[in-house]
C-alpha cells in the first residue's frame, strides 16, 4: 500500500478536477458531495498506509517512495517522491482527517450558495497542495505545496468576492505571505548552496558534519524560519490571518486554525536536525513564539466578532507551538498541531453553525442565551473551549503542558509569559462562550428567520471532533500523569523523524507544580470571566465605549495602521514616482517611440504606391536594368 | 541561289539585333504610351521579340528546345490576350476610358 501513496494526493486533485471542469453542471449539492468523498477517501488511504507503518519496526519507519527524477542540474537531483515516516504521517492523518469532516460539514453550511461548486473545487485543490507540502521528500516539493496552500487561502479568503473586505482581506493574506516566502526561497537557495541537495533524508546525513552554531546554519534556519512566520502568522507577520476571517466560516476552520497555519511548525519539525544545529536561531524562535502568543491572547481578550476571538487565539496557540519548538520540543509542537486542530477546528466549526444560525451575524453583541435553541453547537462548543483553556484531561491541556514544562526547563522568564497567555486565553474563550451561549437572546428572531440548531450534516463533525478534543490527549500522556503505562504515544512515535533537543534539568516534583501552576492560571481566567460576564451579566459595549489601554489593544496595538504608513504608503508613494517618473518617460517613450518610427517610416513608402500603372512600371524595368547593372558589375 | 546566299549572309546576330530592338520598342511603348490596348499591343511585341530570340537561339544551338519555349509562348499569349481583351472591354464600359493614368484605384466607381 506504501507504494500507492501517490493516491493520497491524487484523490483530492481528481475531485479539484472533476469539479472544476463540470461545476455547474453537478449544482452545489453534488459537487459538494463528490469533493467530500474524493478527501474522505483520501483519509482511508491515509489510514491504510499509517496501520502498514505501525506494523514495521520502529528503524524501518520512513520510506521514500520515488516517482520519477524532476530536475537533474549537474549533481542536483530533484526528484518528485514523497517521504512518508511517522512525522508526515500524522500530519496527513490530521490534513485527511479533518479536512474529510471540514468538507462534509460545508454541505450543509454552503447550502444555498449557487457558487459553492467553486467554493468545494477550491478545497479539493488546498487539501491537493497541503498533502504535497506535507508528504514532500524534499524542499521544492514542500515549496510547492507551500505555495499551494497561499493560493488556495488566497482564492477561499475572497470567495465573498462582491465584498470589497474579502477582496482586499485575500489581497493582503497574500502579500503577507509573499513576504516570508521570500525568506523561505533564500532559505531552500542556501540550502542548496551549502549542501548540494534538498532531500530531506540527505539533508539529514549531511547536516551531522557541521558543527552547532555555525554561522551558515544560523542564516539558512533564520530564513526559513521567516518564511514559517508568514504561513504561521507569528509576529511580525500575523496580520494577515485575523483578516482571513472574511472567508467562509468552514475555510477559517480548514485553513486558518487547523492545517495550513501549521505547516510552519511542521516546516521546522522536519529540518529539526538543523535547527538543533543553531541555538540562537531556537533562542529567537521561542522568544517569537512567546511574545506572539501573549500579544495575540491580550487582543483576543476585546474583539467582538465571534471569528476574530478565534482568529487571534489561533494566533496565539501557534505561538505556543512556536515556543514549544523553540525550547527544542519538536513533537511536543506536533503534539500540539494536533490538539489545536481538533478543537480549533471544532471551535471554527461551531462558531459556523451559531453564524449559520442567526443568518450570517457574527457579533457576540447581538448573540446570547444560545444555549437552549442550539444545545448540540453549544455542547461541542462548550468541550472546545474547555480544551483549549487547558482543563485537565482535555487534548489542550496536554499538549499546552508538555510545551510550558520544556519551555520552562528551557526558560522560566518565557514560561511566565507563556503562562500568562495561558491565563488570558481561559479568560478570553470562556468570555466568548459565556456571552455567545448565555445571558439574554439579544437576536431578534423575525418572520422565517428562526433560529434553529444546524442539520446533522453540520452537528455530525462536531460532535466528532468534540469526542477528539476530548481524547486527543491519549496520545501523549506525559510520564507523571501515567497511571496506565501507555507511554507518551506521539512522542515515541515521532522519535525517529524529529530531533528533540530538550531536556529536563527538573525533576517531577516540579512538572507537577508547574502542572498546578498552569490549572490555577486557568482557574483564575475562567473565575474573572466567570464573575464579569455570568454572574455580572456583561455584555462588551460599543465600539466608541473604549478608552485608555482598552482601546489600543481593542484596535490590535494599531499594527495595522503602522504597517499601513511604514509599508503600504511608502511603497505605494514609491510605486506612485514611478509610474509617473519612469514608466511614463522612459519605458512608454521607448514603446511609443519605436511605433512612431515605424509608422514614420511606413508613412515614406507610402508614398511609392500611387495606383498608377506606369509608375509600377517604371519600377518594375528600373529594378530589372538595376539587377542586370549589378550583376555585370560585381559577378562578370 | 543568290537569294539562299543573301539569306546566308544573314547571321544569327542580325536576329539577336531584331529581337532587342523590337523588345525596347515594346518595352518604351509599355512605359510611354496611356491607352491601355496600345500598352496591350506592345506587350505582345515585347512577347514575340522574345519569340525571335529564342528561335534564333534554337537555330543557332541546333536543337530545339527554344522552338518548344515558342509554342508555349504563343499558346500562354493567345490566352492571355483574350483574358486582357475582356477585362479592356469590362473596363471601358466601367470607366469609358482606356487611359490607364485616369485608372488607378482598385474602387469601383470613382
Amino acid at each position: 500500500m506504501i507504494e500507492n501513496v501517490w493516491l493520497i494526493t491524487a484523490l483530492p486533485l481528481a475531485g479539484f478536477i472533476v469539479i472544476g471542469l463540470l461545476g455547474k453542471r453537478l449544482g452545489e449539492k453534488l459537487s459538494g458531495i463528490i469533493a467530500s468523498l474524493f478527501s474522505a477517501a483520501a483519509f482511508v488511504v491515509t489510514i491504510l498506509i499509517f496501520m502498514e507503518v505501525l506494523a514495521k519496526e520502529e528503524s524501518a519507519r520512513k520510506i521514500i517512495v520515488k516517482f520519477f527524477d524532476w530536475i537533474v542540474v549537474g549533481k542536483v537531483n530533484t526528484a518528485v517522491a514523497y517521504q512518508v515516516d511517522p512525522l508526515s504521517l500524522v500530519m496527513t492523518l490530521i490534513v485527511t482527517g479533518v479536512g474529510s469532516l471540514i468538507h462534509f460539514y460545508s454541505i450543509g453550511y454552503m447550502h444555498g450558495d449557487k457558487l459553492s461548486a467553486k467554493y468545494f473545487a477550491y478545497l479539493n485543490l488546498f487539501m491537493f497542495s497541503m498533502l504535497n507540502l506535507v508528504l514532500g521528500s524534499n524542499l521544492l516539493i514542500m515549496f510547492l505545496g507551500w505555495e499551494g496552500v497561499g493560493l488556495c487561502s488566497y482564492l477561499l479568503i475572497g470567495y465573498y468576492y462582491e465584498t470589497k473586505e474579502a477582496g482586499d482581506a485575500g489581497k493582503k493574506a497574500f502579500i503577507v505571505n509573499r513576504v516570508g516566502d521570500f525568506g523561505f526561497l533564500i532559505g531552500i537557495f542556501l540550502i542548496l548552496f551549502v549542501f548540494g541537495t534538498l532531500e530531506f533524508s540527505e539533508l539529514e546525513q549531511l547536516a551531522e558534519g557541521h558543527k552547532s552554531g555555525e554561522m551558515v546554519i544560523f542564516w539558512i534556519t533564520i530564513m526559513l524560519f521567516i518564511g514559517a512566520t508568514g504561513k504561521s502568522a507569528q509576529i511580525p507577520l500575523y496580520v494577515w490571518l485575523p483578516d482571513a476571517m472574511a472567508g467562509p466560516t468552514p475555510v477559517s476552520a480548514l485553513i486558518h486554525a487547523a492545517t495550513m497555519v501549521t505547516s510552519g511548525i511542521y516546516m521546522l519539525a522536519r529540518l529539526s536536525f538543523l535547527y538543533v544545529k543553531s541555538p540562537e536561531t531556537m533562542m529567537i524562535i521561542c522568544i517569537i513564539g512567546a511574545l506572539t502568543a501573549f500579544f495575540a491572547a491580550t487582543i483576543g481578550m476585546f474583539q467582538n466578532d465571534i471569528k476574530k476571538v478565534l482568529a487571534y487565539s489561533t494566533v496565539s496557540q501557534l505561538g505556543y507551538m512556536f515556543m514549544g519548538v523553540g525550547a527544542g520540543a519538536f513533537s511536543a509542537g506536533i503534539f500540539h498541531v494536533m490538539t489545536h486542530a481538533f478543537f480549533k477546528a471544532l471551535l471554527f466549526l461551531g462558531a459556523g453553525s451559531v453564524i449559520y444560525a442567526l443568518h450570517h451575524e457574527q457579533d457576540i453583541r447581538h448573540m446570547g442565551g444560545l444555549r437552549k435553541k442550539l444545545p448540540i453547537t453549544h455542547f461541542t462548543f462548550l468541550i472546545g473551549t474547555l480544551a483549549i483553556a487547558g482543563t485537565p484531561l482535555f487534548s489542550g491541556f496536554f499538549s499546552k503542558d508538555e510545551i510550558l514544562w520544556k519551555v520552562f526547563n528551557y526558560s522560566p522568564a518565557i514560561w511566565l509569559i507563556g503562562a500568562t497567555g495561558a491565563a488570558i486565553t481561559s479568560y478570553y474563550m470562556f468570555r466568548l462562550y459565556f456571552v455567545t451561549f448565555y445571558g439574554e437572546m439579544r437576536y431578534h428572531e423575525h418572520g422565517d428567520h428562526k433560529v434553529h440548531e444546524s442539520p446533522l450534516i453540520m452537528t455530525v463533525p462536531l460532535v466528532i471532533l468534540a469526542a477528539l478534543s476530548l481524547g486527543g490527549g491519549l496520545f501523549g500522556i506525559p510520564h507523571i500523569l501515567d497511571f496506565f503505562h501507555m507511554g507518551n504515544l506521539l512522542e515515541e512515535f515521532l522519535h525517529h523523524s524529529v530531533s528533540d533537543s530538550s531536556v529536563v534539568s527538573h525533576g517531577a516534583s516540579t512538572e507537577i507544580a508547574m502542572m498546578a501552576m498552569s490549572v490555577i492560571l486557568a482557574l483564575v481566567g475562567f473565575f474573572i470571566s466567570y464573575k464579569v460576564f455570568f454572574k455580572g451579566k456583561r455584555v462588551p459595549g460599543k465600539d466608541e465605549e473604549y478608552s485608555g489601554l482598552p482601546k489600543t489593544v481593542y484596535n490590535k496595538y494599531y499594527v495595522d495602521e503602522f504597517y499601513n504608513i511604514a509599508f503600504v504608503k511608502s511603497i505605494y508613494h514609491a510605486a506612485l514616482i514611478l509610474w509617473r517618473a519612469f514608466d511614463v518617460f522612459v519605458i512608454d517613450g521607448i514603446v511609443n517611440g519605436v511605433a512612431k518610427l515605424l509608422r514614420n517610416l511606413g508613412g515614406g513608402m507610402r508614398e511609392t504606391e500611387t495606383g498608377v500603372v506606369h509608375d509600377y512600371m517604371m519600377y518594375m524595368a528600373g529594378g530589372l536594368v538595376s539587377f542586370f547593372v549589378l550583376l555585370f558589375l560585381f559577378f562578370l | 541561289m543568290g537569294e539562299s546566299m543573301n539569306l546566308m549572309n544573314i547571321t544569327q546576330t542580325h536576329y539577336i539585333v531584331l529581337s532587342v530592338l523590337l523588345f525596347c520598342i515594346g518595352a518604351a511603348g509599355v512605359l510611354i504610351r496611356r491607352n491601355a490596348i496600345v500598352i496591350f499591343l506592345c506587350v505582345e511585341i515585347m512577347l514575340n521579340a522574345v519569340n525571335i530570340a529564342l528561335v534564333a537561339f534554337s537555330r543557332g544551338l541546333d536543337q530545339n528546345r527554344g522552338e518548344v519555349f515558342v509554342f508555349f509562348v504563343i499558346a500562354v499569349a493567345a490566352a492571355e490576350s483574350a483574358i486582357g481583351l475582356s477585362l479592356l472591354i469590362l473596363l471601358f464600359r466601367q470607366k469609358k476610358t482606356l487611359d490607364v493614368d485616369e485608372i488607378n484605384s482598385l474602387k469601383g466607381n470613382l
